[in-house]
Order: C-alpha cells, then sequence, then structure tokens
C-alpha cells in the first residue's frame, strides 16, 4: 500500500490556517483529505463541509474527514490510517505554538505516511511585529526556519510597499507565496519540504514566486471555450483547477496541467471557482478574469 | 451524641487556641477543641481515648498531585530513594541499572505468560552518573516479553528491544529527536517525549484505556493518602471525561474511601467557552468527596527537560528555550472568561518567562473581569523571582512551589540547567511568605512520592540528594511548614474555611501521628511516623490499608 503523502500547516493564531484548511477541502475534488488539528477550539471546519459529526470526528463532503487529536498525535494517525477508504492525502493543522517540524518528525516514524511538506502561514500584516514579540518571538521564528513554503496571507490588506518588504522579510526563512483568503491550489502545497530534509519545494526552482488568481461566483460556462482560452501560453498559467457549472448545468472539476486541460462532472457541490498558478512575473490575472467571466456569461 | 478524642497533643493552626488535649466530633464536624471539661458543655459523649498517645494534626493537604500516583503502582518501582506503596511496604532504592535490571528480572520471573508486557517506572539515569539506559539493558530482562520503564519525569521511556520490534521501530533511517541511535543505526531504546513515548508505549503495558478512569488506581491512591496522613488530596490534571466522573463518584461515594479528591479539568481541545461552561457543570456535580469546576492551564513545560520557558540570561548550559504549550491568546480568552464566570485557575509554570507571560495575562484580565477573591494558582513556579512574588501578592494570585524538586533534581539546576545562584532562589518558600503571597507546597506526585510532611522537611532544609544546603535563605520554619500543607494548601483550594485547621465547625480531618512534628527537630521532619487519619469523623488506621 502506497504511503499517505502528509502536509504539515504551521503558524501562529490568525494566520489563516483555518481558513486554508477549508479552502483545501473545498477544492478537494473526490481526492479524500483527511485533517488533523490540534488546537483548543472546535474542530473549525466550515458548517457546510460537515456531513455527520461522530465524537471528535468530522465526516466531510465528498469523503474528507477532519479529526483533533490533542495530546496523543501518534493514536490519531493510527486511527487515521486505519480508516476505509483510505485517506488520499493528511494535513495537519499544528497548534498556534507548535513547531511544525516535530510534528513531520513524528509522522516520519509511522509507515502509513510520508512527509510532503510543511507550510507555514503568516498573517502578512502582524508577522513582523510577532516576531519582535518578547515572548512570542522565537517561536514565530522557528516555525518560519523549519517551513519548506511560507504562505504569506492577507496580502490583500495591506499596500504594496509593505507586502514587497514582508515578502523580502520573510524570503530569508523559506520560500513565500503570497495568497488572499486561503486560495491557494493543493498541488501547490505538495513537495513543500525544508530542504534539510532531502526534499525542495518546487525542483529547480529555489525561490519560485507563485501567486495565484482565484475567482469565485462564477456561472455556469462554456467549458470548451474556456479551456482553448486558458490554455494561451500567454496567460502564464502553470496549473489551474476549477469547479464550474457547465453550460447543461452539470457541476464539473477542471485541471490544467502541463498545457493540458480536462474537465470531467464532479460531485462537488459549490462550483463557480477557477483558481489559477503562475509565476508572479508571469501570470496575467486581470485577462484570466476577463476571459473566465465572458465564458460564464457565454 | 458525640466523640470525644482525648490526645497527648492537638495541633489546631488555630491561634486562638493553637494546642489542646481533646477534640469534640459530632456527625463528622468538630465541635471543638480544648479540655475534656471544656468539651463536656456539649452534652452526651462517648470518651475514645485510642489517641491518647498519639499527636493530631488537621489532616494534610496535598494542593498538586495526580491520581495516577495510585495506578502506577500495578508497575514495578524502579527509583533510585526508597518509597512506600499503598500497602505500606518499603521498596528500597534500585541505586545502579544493575539492581533495575535485578528488580525487573524478579517480577518477570513471577509472571506466567512469556510473552506478557512487564513494565517499570520511576527510572531516574541521573543519579547514575547520567549514563543513559538503554535496550541491551533491558534485553537482559528478557528477549522474549516486551519490557518498559518509564522515567520519574513521565517524559521518558526505556524500552527493549522486543518492543521496538513490537512498535516498527527496530529499524534504520529514523530521524526523531525524541528517538536517539545507537552506532548500528538502530534506536537505543530511549524514547523521548509523547510521541516518541506513544510508539511503543502500548506494548508495554502503558495502555491510554488503564490510564484513564483508572478505578483501582483511585483506591490506591486514596489508601497511599491514609498512610501519608493526607485527608484531602488534588488530582489535579484530569480530561475528566463522562465515564472518568462517574467511576469517580461512585468509588469516592464509597463509606470507606478516605480522603477528599478535587480533580481539576485539564484544557485540552476545548474552546475558552466550552471549557468554562464544562468546569460549571462539573462544579455542579461535586460531593462531600469529590470537589470538581476548577481549571487547570499549561503553560510552558520542564526546567530538567530543558522545555520551561526562560527570560534571559536563558538556560545555564546555552540549551535554546523551552515550548510554550498554548497559544498566548488562548491563555487570556480563559482567563477572561474564568474571572468572568468565577471559575478558579490553577496555571502550570515553571521558567520564569511562563510565570511573566501569565502574570501579564491574569493581570489584563483582571482590568476587565475583577474579581477580588479569584485564588488563581501558579503551580510549580520553580524559578518566580522575588519581583514576580510581588506581583503575585498585587494581583491576588497564590502560589503552589515544589520543593520536593528541590531536593530531588536540585544539584542537577545547580550544574546544568540554570546554574548556581537561580538555583538557590527556586522555589522560593521564604519570599512568598515574606510578601504574603498565600503559599502551598507540593510532591506532584507520582513525580516525586505523596507526602507533604516529607515536602514540608524539603521547604525548611532544602537540601539536595547530594546533601548540599541550596538556598538557605528561602528556608522556612517548621511552624510555617506546617501551616502550609494544611491551611496554606486549603486556601488555594478554597477550602480553608471547611478545612486545614482543628477548630469549631470545620470538618473532622486529622492526620494521626506517632511524633509531634514541632518537637521531633527540623531536620527530622521527614522522619514522622503516621497512625493513619480521621476524615470527615471516619477513623482509618494505615496498617488497616
Amino acid at each position: 500500500m502506497s504511503s499517505i503523502p502528509v502536509t504539515v500547516i504551521g503558524g501562529y493564531l490568525g494566520a489563516g490556517k483555518t481558513t486554508l484548511v477549508n479552502q483545501l477541502l473545498r477544492q478537494a475534488g473526490g481526492q479524500r483529505l483527511a485533517v488533523l488539528v490540534n488546537d483548543f477550539g472546535k474542530l473549525p471546519i466550515d458548517e457546510d463541509l460537515i456531513e455527520n459529526r461522530d465524537g471528535d470526528t468530522l465526516a466531510l463532503a465528498g469523503g474528507c474527514v477532519c479529526c483533533s487529536f490533542g495530546s496523543d498525535l501518534v493514536d490519531a494517525l493510527r486511527r487515521l490510517a486505519a480508516r476505509s477508504p483510505r485517506p488520499a492525502r493528511l494535513l495537519v493543522e499544528a497548534s498556534g505554538v507548535a513547531l511544525p517540524r516535530a510534528i513531520a518528525a513524528t509522522v516520519s516514524l509511522i509507515a502509513d505516511y510520508a512527509n510532503d511538506g510543511i507550510v507555514v502561514l503568516v498573517d502578512s500584516r502582524t508577522v513582523r511585529r510577532q516576531a519582535a514579540d518578547s515572548y512570542l518571538g522565537d517561536t514565530i521564528t522557528r516555525q518560519l526556519r523549519e517551513a519548506g513554503l511560507i504562505l504569506a496571507t492577507k496580502i490583500d490588506l495591506i499596500d504594496l510597499e509593505a507586502r514587497t518588504q514582508v515578502r523580502t522579510w520573510l524570503e530569508d526563512y523559506a520560500p513565500v507565496l503570497e495568497c488572499e483568503r486561503g486560495q491557494v491550489a493543493l498541488e501547490l502545497l505538495a513537495g513543500a519540504m525544508p530542504p534539510a530534509r532531502g526534499l525542495s519545494f518546487a525542483a529547480g526552482a529555489p525561490h519560485p514566486a507563485y501567486v495565484a488568481v482565484s475567482l469565485e461566483g462564477l456561472g455556469a460556462c462554456d467549458l470548451a471555450r474556456l479551456a482553448s482560452s486558458l490554455r494561451d501560453p500567454a496567460l502564464g498559467i502553470l496549473r489551474a483547477k476549477g469547479i464550474l457549472a457547465d453550460g447543461a448545468g452539470v457541476v464539473n472539476a477542471l485541471h490544467l496541467v502541463a498545457g493540458e486541460v480536462e474537465w470531467a462532472p464532479t460531485p462537488a457541490a459549490h462550483a463557480g471557482r477557477l483558481v489559477c498558478i503562475g509565476l508572479r512575473d508571469q501570470l496575467d490575472g486581470p485577462r484570466i478574469r476577463l476571459l473566465a467571466e465572458s465564458c460564464a456569461r457565454a | 451524641m458525640f466523640t470525644l478524642y482525648r490526645a497527648r497533643r492537638i495541633l489546631t493552626m488555630n491561634p486562638a487556641r493553637p494546642a489542646a488535649t481533646h477534640v469534640a466530633v459530632r456527625d463528622g464536624r468538630i465541635l471543638g477543641t480544648g479540655s475534656a471539661e471544656e468539651l463536656s458543655g456539649w452534652g452526651r459523649h462517648e470518651l475514645d481515648d485510642r489517641f491518647a498517645g498519639k499527636v493530631l494534626m488537621p489532616g494534610l493537604v496535598e494542593g498538586h498531585s495526580h491520581a495516577m500516583e495510585g495506578t502506577f503502582w500495578r508497575y514495578v518501582y524502579c527509583g533510585y530513594f526508597e518509597r512506600m506503596d499503598p500497602d505500606g511496604h518499603l521498596w528500597p532504592g534500585a541505586q545502579t541499572i544493575d539492581a533495575v535490571v535485578a528488580r525487573l528480572q524478579t517480577a518477570a520471573a513471577a509472571l506466567a505468560d512469556a510473552h506478557a508486557p512487564l513494565s517499570g517506572w520511576a527510572l531516574d539515569p541521573i543519579y547514575f552518573n547520567n549514563v543513559r539506559v538503554v535496550r541491551a539493558d533491558l534485553d537482559r530482562v528478557s528477549l522474549e516479553r516486551p519490557v518498559g520503564v518509564l522515567h520519574a519525569s513521565a517524559h521518558i521511556l526505556n524500552v527493549n528491544t522486543r518492543a521496538l520490534q513490537l512498535a516498527g521501530l527496530l529499524r534504520q533511517g529514523i530521524d526523531h529527536p525524541g528517538m536517539p541511535l545507537g552506532a548500528d543505526g538502530l534506536p537505543t531504546g530511549e524514547l523521548k517525549g509523547p510521541d516518541a513515548m506513544a510508539m511503543a508505549a502500548g506494548h508495554v503495558g502503558f495502555d491510554r484505556e488503564v490510564l484513564a478512569a483508572d478505578e483501582l488506581g483511585l483506591r490506591h491512591f486514596g489508601r497511599l493518602c491514609v498512610r501519608k496522613g493526607v485527608t484531602t488530596v488534588t488530582d489535579l490534571a484530569n480530561l475528566l471525561p463522562d465515564a472518568a466522573v462517574e467511576m469517580m463518584l461512585r468509588v469516592t461515594g464509597e463509606a470507606s474511601y478516605p480522603v477528599r479528591v478535587v480533580s481539576l479539568l485539564r484544557l485540552q481541545q476545548l474552546s475558552g467557552r466550552a471549557l468554562i461552561e464544562r468546569a460549571l457543570a462539573l462544579r455542579a456535580m461535586s460531593t462531600e468527596r469529590l470537589r470538581l469546576g476548577m481549571v487547570k492551564l499549561v503553560a510552558d513545560g520542564s526546567i530538567q527537560g530543558f522545555s520551561a520557558r526562560m527570560r534571559n540570561p536563558g538556560y545555564y548550559n546555552g540549551a535554546p528555550n523551552g515550548l510554550w504549550y498554548i497559544p498566548h491568546e488562548k491563555l487570556r480568552e480563559a482567563y477572561r472568561l474564568a474571572l468572568a464566570n468565577g471559575v478558579q485557575v490553577h496555571t502550570h509554570t515553571n521558567g520564569d518567562e511562563a510565570t511573566e507571560l501569565v502574570l501579564d495575562c491574569i493581570e489584563e484580565a483582571l482590568r476587565a473581569h475583577p474579581w477580588p477573591d479569584h485564588r488563581f494558582t501558579l503551580q510549580h513556579c520553580q524559578l518566580a523571582d522575588a519581583a514576580q512574588f510581588r506581583r503575585m501578592k498585587a494581583l491576588g494570585m497564590c502560589v503552589n512551589l515544589f520543593p520536593n524538586h528541590h531536593f530531588y533534581w536540585g544539584d542537577a539546576h545547580y550544574a546544568l540547567t540554570v546554574g548556581p545562584e537561580r538555583a538557590e532562589r527556586m522555589n522560593a518558600c521564604a519570599t512568598a511568605l515574606a510578601n504574603g503571597v498565600p503559599l502551598a507546597i507540593h510532591s506532584d506526585a507520582p513525580v516525586t512520592p505523596l507526602g507533604p510532611l516529607f515536602t514540608a522537611w524539603c521547604a525548611v532544609n532544602r537540601q539536595t540528594a547530594s546533601g548540599r544546603i541550596l538556598g538557605e535563605h528561602e528556608r522556612i520554619t517548621v511552624a510555617d511548614a506546617l501551616r502550609t500543607i494544611t491551611l496554606g494548601a486549603a486556601y488555594t483550594l478554597r477550602l480553608d474555611g471547611e478545612v486545614g485547621s482543628i477548630e469549631s465547625g470545620k470538618r473532622a480531618d486529622f492526620a494521626v501521628l506517632e511524633d509531634d512534628p514541632t518537637e521531633i527537630g527540623a531536620a527530622h521532619l521527614k522522619d514522622v511516623r503516621i497512625w493513619g487519619t480521621v476524615q470527615g469523623g471516619r477513623v482509618f488506621p494505615a496498617e488497616a490499608q
């Protein structure tokens, strides 16, 4: 049996871990994601994703599942691996003060799993203040040092100059991906292990500067037309994923990988979303938005 | 009709009449102390002379222990120092690795099943010149059965080769900070921290199911309390699931259960609001012998484990700073909600930075939700300095210090963790009293042995295991120590109006002693012989336990 890839998601309170997890669950598209949560609160999953509750386990839309692990991560990992059907990928949401590499080390002990990334989120507005806090600073910087990828969130809430400054500062710790409201493709988080563990983020690109354009609330689309538009290399799209209704109102998952676009019906409930990822200086966000909206209107 | 006990001497902790010869008891309560003549005014009575040669003290109060002390006695005791089990058997210390192995071999020989796991506890290699225990040592006990020995700190587990095999850990390529590897690239069998331990714990008999809601353990805990003169004991960090509460209510409710248990709800996987709601619901379920409704938070780790949060200048050996165990906003939220709802909170802090943060958070919460008599208590609080004690006083806080730790690990603190100067100020009982901070002292059993008179000896003498007097200026008097293990601890549990002294109207809780702790001499306080207890008017001889 192949091992379950694991992404550890770290970062202090308010950095957007919960938003990211919910966002990733929404774009799971039939992939059975499991989420382990260790924080001092109720399981932080959006209500509309929850299908059933059973003690500290939530059954989620699309075969996904969420459990809390308290002080016994090992037990939670074992129980999760024993589930049938087996999860296709695990996201571990660490406590706000946890050091994510310690969690990855524990994951590495259990044969059912393989570490596939340490992603540390930061609130772009507050991270530098937190890093200078006398109580918290060393915890924040230790988290950043352990990251394979830093997700800088809430960038829409600061101006360009501040954004550049915080990004430059963060890049000393690990590659940075900026995002708004947790809009980042799951594929981009895969393999985001820190270099010391032998894997590097996106082979051949030590400091890639990816950005994502994400669109919500798109109406029914002419998918064939959209697909041919998205193939245009001038748009700079490396990967795209959409959950979109076609002309007949059937919900489809659309993927663009390596220049090829495919789509197929999917059980996802919330259609009308499209996320495109590309290099920061190449991705043409405004045109993508325009094209998508014109296909949706057609 | 009441019972009039005559004693050699009764130390009441009531300053109005500090010593007496008689105490009158009716329906589990004290009518009063004094002479037979004074007390006969209460009416018809029966004179009970069984304590005529004994000394009575208020029943001792252990303000920080865990019912796990009772649970661990089902495993083989492997500690360095002698220790009394619930049957009253005094186990000699196992003072070399060979002695530990021999003791485990004896226990293994008594097991019928050749593959059954064997578990030990209270190992402390710090006394074996810090030489690491490895799987080859425990392989001498058995190659067939899994063997595991938990350290005194309860944060490290040593296992044998068979246990590693069963846990799937006998392989190369393991890369985990809690699993040191030998020259062969295989784990040495030392498993450090909860995650590494959890990998093998189930295979060596430390099952989660056994450790949670353990009825037998709770019974052993009660018996041990009688032997130590304890009539009110804390179980300071319990997740208190419904099944555990139900069991505890049933067991403590039995007519023969000898001690009042105060069990605190530990924060885990609960939001601040859910925590407070659960605490209030638990409080409503309290009985005479099971007190519920207080909350325990943990801010940092331990000093000897280098996981405590230290202020500048940090660890003496240069180890990096420790870990926060809870996000600070969560602490603040919990304090705010607790103050607003009248729920008392006890917080574990060890390093002085953790203490400072908690003081900051409580000060801030108090500004929003003043509660003049909150009695929020810092537990362990080992490294607090004088300025922090002054803040505690100003904020109306209590402190429960850990003198036993000073005895067992003071030498390591001096040489390794915090260095000579700060080691001398650790567990600053005298500073707490001088500043008027309500003080309790504790054992943290099973981390160190339950026994408030031993804890009092530690606070009075501040002697370490090697014989060093560490921090002479922080020694307290015998009188202060005795008050601290009765009224002092009761105050931190909001029980000082009910227990902690022998006076009219209070519960008839006594420690029954063969020796007078005020006469035996400070150096011998730990040697006071204990006959048993009276709890709620019920008499419990230690020898019958």
